[in-house]
């Protein structure tokens, strides 16, 4: 199984926070891959915080036609960061990696945050086309404010082959994951977490109704739902079309994935609009063991279950920062003088919604509605 | 069918009883049983006679060298029948196979305990950029503002009786559908609904509650509309739907035929017409001209005739030309699903040519309408609807699994649930097949007491509900080593494969071998 940690908090965090709460649930994963997502950047990125940031992996070759093509394109670079690689035996090195903040070309400096956004998609898109067949160019994220960093290997020794114990990079959204999947063969675009225009996921399970939903997304004519190297990703792209898509609020993406039984909605005010929108949206119901943590552009951060709870998950911390885990010993890791007590256990109506900056803590239940923990 | 009959033959018999041959002569006459070989009155080897002779003397034996197709068209009329397809290979259906089972990476569901949502939609789903939503205060709610069109949608059983008409059915079989239809939704709390076929419902029933478990058909006779429409302002629910039929794919392109030898008094009443008539169905709605203008139309006005409360849907021979006929629909707000009827569908009279040699195979042709729905992203929103040869050797859950696979939102079974419910003896090497002559003996096809009496409407309303609360069953086995149960895995073609290459390649599945 993956193992995932989330840790959202007010102050800027090292990476290794992330790192070290999976090393410590290293028992379930087999430590074959990491997957890092940080958001709401600080250190040397906090001048850069409206600058589409284009996170990726290139060989010799595959840079030079990275660089040329966004020049081409109109992006003019501002800075970029580079990892200060450390020899480790069991990495396998690749050339370049790299985080480049651009600035936006000049026709579309003024231009609205979605058309912004949809630009940044377009050329991520172009770029993986471009490179995906010889993986000389593999890019995970183009957007402001988000850094991912993917490699295969153990994650502590992929955190010192990066150099993140002594970096500088800090942010205060770090999602990380441990694992390659092994459904497929090893890629690194089917390693969580995923990201798509401000949104991100990572999952905790096998999502057995992929192909169905695949098929709907794909069919929705939007764009950006496509690869689908990993059964998982849908869950981000279904998180990006409730929200961004439909305009919905966040709490209806669990509606969406594990609608109520109709005995069940009855007891619900919104019945109507429930029961609207289970038939509309039947495709997107999941099914399987998962676990979902997930993050909106806001920094707002979330977990939530399959419909049968059937893979754990606990939310815990302190106001300020709240770790949101696959295993409580990863939580122990992270938040050990925490208050027990306000542990959350979500179960399967429940969705855990942590607000940016740690600074209050929901649990939406399908069934009874908003419970606030921590404010 | 009087094949067999008593009858007197002289005996000749030389016996010798000395040591010494001395053979003598006796003759005597004996009583006998005989089979005639009059082509009119064939065995057709239902096995009647082996229920009801004393001492076991005598059983039907298929004779695989006969000649029967060859002579039966006495009087230049050709052979009609009523039954299946005779083709005892088996189906398409079959040869499919589940073959994505949850191991290790996600634990396989438990069929006796988890929840399992076996659930379908029959009506037009709207998309969720249509749906007339709003947000108050960071929630949903309906905009009233929008004033748009909500289409009729009911939530019922993935798996429906198919369109059985009273008067190709006994009125015990009927019943007992009937009877076994309305206690499974009301005791059992299981949504399965059934179509009536063409030729009306018994009045009592349209004015009664449990009119919502029924599918109300219009056929191109229209027979027993008259009374349907009576009966509108006196209902005091709503049908469950409203099916318009416009093919049958065990005879495409043919239209419905009650034989005059079963339209007696009950059905004559229902269907508002005379005794002892041939009672045939024009092949097309009269009124027919175009898919865009008159079917739209007819679908508007039976829509209208229950204020729009009521989902209608059109039901289709399989055919290659469906697609054409699905697009169409797409472009109609008012349909609410589409029916295709395959093949391997049973029927209670038509030609044996029409049986056995024209129509479509059910898997492939909903497997191109749905990816074809799947191609504009409209997979959702027009269920489509199976039917034809669903349980033909005996798979019913598999098969309808199968289906729902390839793209299907609801099967419909007919000759299933008579062999299963009734003990139907037909099979797909002609036997029995006298559907049409009104002489079933088993009860199930004819209009005479003597015969359907043998049919007690309890025992088939008992064997209904074991029959779906056993497709439950196994359809929780099927889906629970998928994974699946939170919905029905519509178009869930990743966990399916066939044992045969060139139908995984048709349907664009898996092949495994």
């Amino acid at each position: 199984m993956c193992r995932l940690v989330a840790i959202t908090s007010n102050e800027y965090l090292s990476p290794m926070e992330g790192v070290l709460a999976l090393e410590t649930m290293h028992e379930g994963h087999d430590g074959s891959g990491m997957g890092l997502i940080l958001k709401n950047l600080g250190g040397e990125f906090s001048d850069f915080k409206n600058h589409p940031i284009l996170s990726g992996i290139c060989s010799n070759e595959g840079l030079r036609i990275l660089d040329q093509f966004m020049w081409d394109a109109g992006f003019r670079i501002k800075y970029e960061w580079r990892p200060v690689l450390k020899p480790v035996s069991a990495i396998k090195k690749r050339d370049h990696y790299f985080a480049k903040v651009y600035e936006y070309p000049d026709e579309h400096i003024n231009k609205s945050l979605q058309a912004k956004e949809d630009l940044l998609l377009k050329t991520r898109l172009a770029l993986r086309a471009i490179g995906e067949n010889n993986q000389s160019i593999i890019v995970f994220s183009f957007y402001p404010d988000v850094i991912t960093i993917k490699e295969v290997g153990d994650p502590l020794q992929l955190s010192e082959f990066f150099g993140l114990t002594d970096s500088r990079l800090k942010s205060k959204i770090i999602f990380a994951q441990g694992r390659q999947n092994t459904n497929y063969d090893i890629n690194l675009y089917a390693c969580h977490p995923f990201f798509i225009q401000g949104f991100g996921s990572m999952t905790n399970g096998e999502n057995t109704a992929f192909g169905p939903i695949k098929e709907y997304l794909m069919s929705r004519g939007v764009m950006g739902y496509a690869g689908y190297n990993s059964d998982s990703e849908v869950f981000a792209h279904i998180l990006h079309f409730t929200m961004r898509q439909l305009g919905y609020p966040l709490q209806y993406y669990k509606d969406i994935i594990t609608p109520l039984q109709a005995s069940e909605m009855e007891r619900r005010l919104e019945n109507a609009v429930l029961t609207l929108l289970k038939a509309s949206l039947r495709p997107l119901c999941i099914d399987g063991p998962n676990m979902v943590i997930g993050f909106t552009p806001d920094g707002t951060c979330f977990m939530v279950h399959d419909s049968k709870k059937l893979r754990p998950g606990v939310v815990g911390g302190t106001k300020g920062k709240m770790v949101l885990v696959s295993e409580e010993c990863g939580l122990d890791s992270v938040v050990p003088d925490r208050d027990h007590s306000l542990d959350i256990f979500p179960m399967k109506y429940d969705m855990v919604i942590v607000s940016p900056g740690a600074e209050e803590v929901r649990v939406w239940n399908q069934l009874y509605g908003w419970t606030t923990t921590i404010n | 069918m009087s094949a067999i009959e008593p009858s007197i033959v002289l005996q000749r018999e030389i016996r010798s009883e000395g040591i010494i041959p001395e053979p003598k002569l006796s003759r005597k006459i004996v009583n006998i049983i005989r089979q005639v070989t009059d082509i009119e009155r064939y065995c057709n080897g239902c096995g009647t006679c082996t229920l009801v002779c004393p001492n076991e003397a005598i059983e039907p034996e298929y004779n695989p060298q006969h000649k029967f197709i060859f002579h039966k068209n006495t009087g230049g009329y050709p052979y009609r029948r009523g039954g299946r397809r005779n083709d005892p290979e088996p189906s398409t259906l079959d040869h499919l196979k589940f073959t994505r089972i949850s191991m290790l990476t996600d634990p396989a569901l438990d069929a006796g305990r988890h929840e399992f949502r076996i659930r379908t939609y029959l009506g037009r789903i709207l998309p969720p950029e249509e749906l007339p939503l709003k947000i108050e205060n960071g929630k949903l709610e309906i905009s009233r503002v929008a004033k748009r069109f909500m289409p009729p949608v009911r939530e019922i059983y993935p798996v429906m009786i198919g369109s059985m008409s009273i008067g190709a059915l006994s009125p015990n079989m009927w019943e007992g559908l009937a009877m076994g239809v309305t206690y499974l939704n009301e005791v059992e709390k299981m949504p399965v609904v059934m179509a009536s076929g063409e030729g009306g419902m018994p009045p009592r029933l349209l004015k009664s509650r449990f009119i919502k478990y029924f599918i109300l058909q219009i056929a191109s006779g229209y027979f027993g509309w008259d009374e349907i429409i009576r009966a509108i302002p006196h209902m005091v629910d709503d049908p469950c739907a409203i099916e318009i039929k416009y093919g049958q794919g065990a005879k495409p392109g043919d239209g419905g035929l009650l034989m005059a030898n079963k339209v007696l008094k009950l059905i004559a009443e229902i269907r508002g017409v005379p005794q002892g008539v041939d009672l045939p169905s024009p092949p097309t709605h009269q009124t027919k001209y175009s898919i865009e203008e008159s079917v739209a139309k007819m679908i508007q006005s039976m829509s209208m005739a229950w204020g729009f409360r009521v989902p209608v849907f059109p039901k289709i021979s399989a055919t290659r030309t469906a697609k054409a006929v699905l697009n169409n629909l797409l472009r109609n707000p008012f349909a609410a699903a589409l029916s295709i009827d395959g093949e391997d569908g049973g029927t209670g009279a038509a030609y044996n040519v029409s049986m056995d040699k024209m129509g479509h195979p059910i898997a492939s042709n909903i497997r191109d309408c749905y990816l074809d729905l799947v191609r504009q992203g409209k997979q959702n929103e027009l269920p489509l609807i199976a039917a034809g040869g669903i349980g033909k050797k005996g798979n019913v859950a598999a098969n309808a699994a199968a289906l729902f696979m390839l793209g299907a939102s609801v099967v419909a079974i007919g000759k299933y649930v008579m062999q299963a419910a009734a003990g139907c003896f037909g099979d797909e090497m002609n036997r029995c097949n006298v559907c049409n002559l009104g002489k079933c003996p088993r009860g199930i096809t004819t209009q005479d007491p003597k015969l359907y009496r043998r049919l007690d409407p309890d025992k088939v309303a008992e064997r209904v509900v074991e029959v779906f609360k056993s497709i439950d069953v196994e359809l929780r086995k099927i889906f629970a080593p998928l994974g699946r149960s939170t919905d029905l895995p519509i178009g869930m073609s990743d966990a399916l494969c066939a044992d045969n290459a060139a139908i995984a390649e048709r349907l664009q599945i898996g092949y495994v071998c």
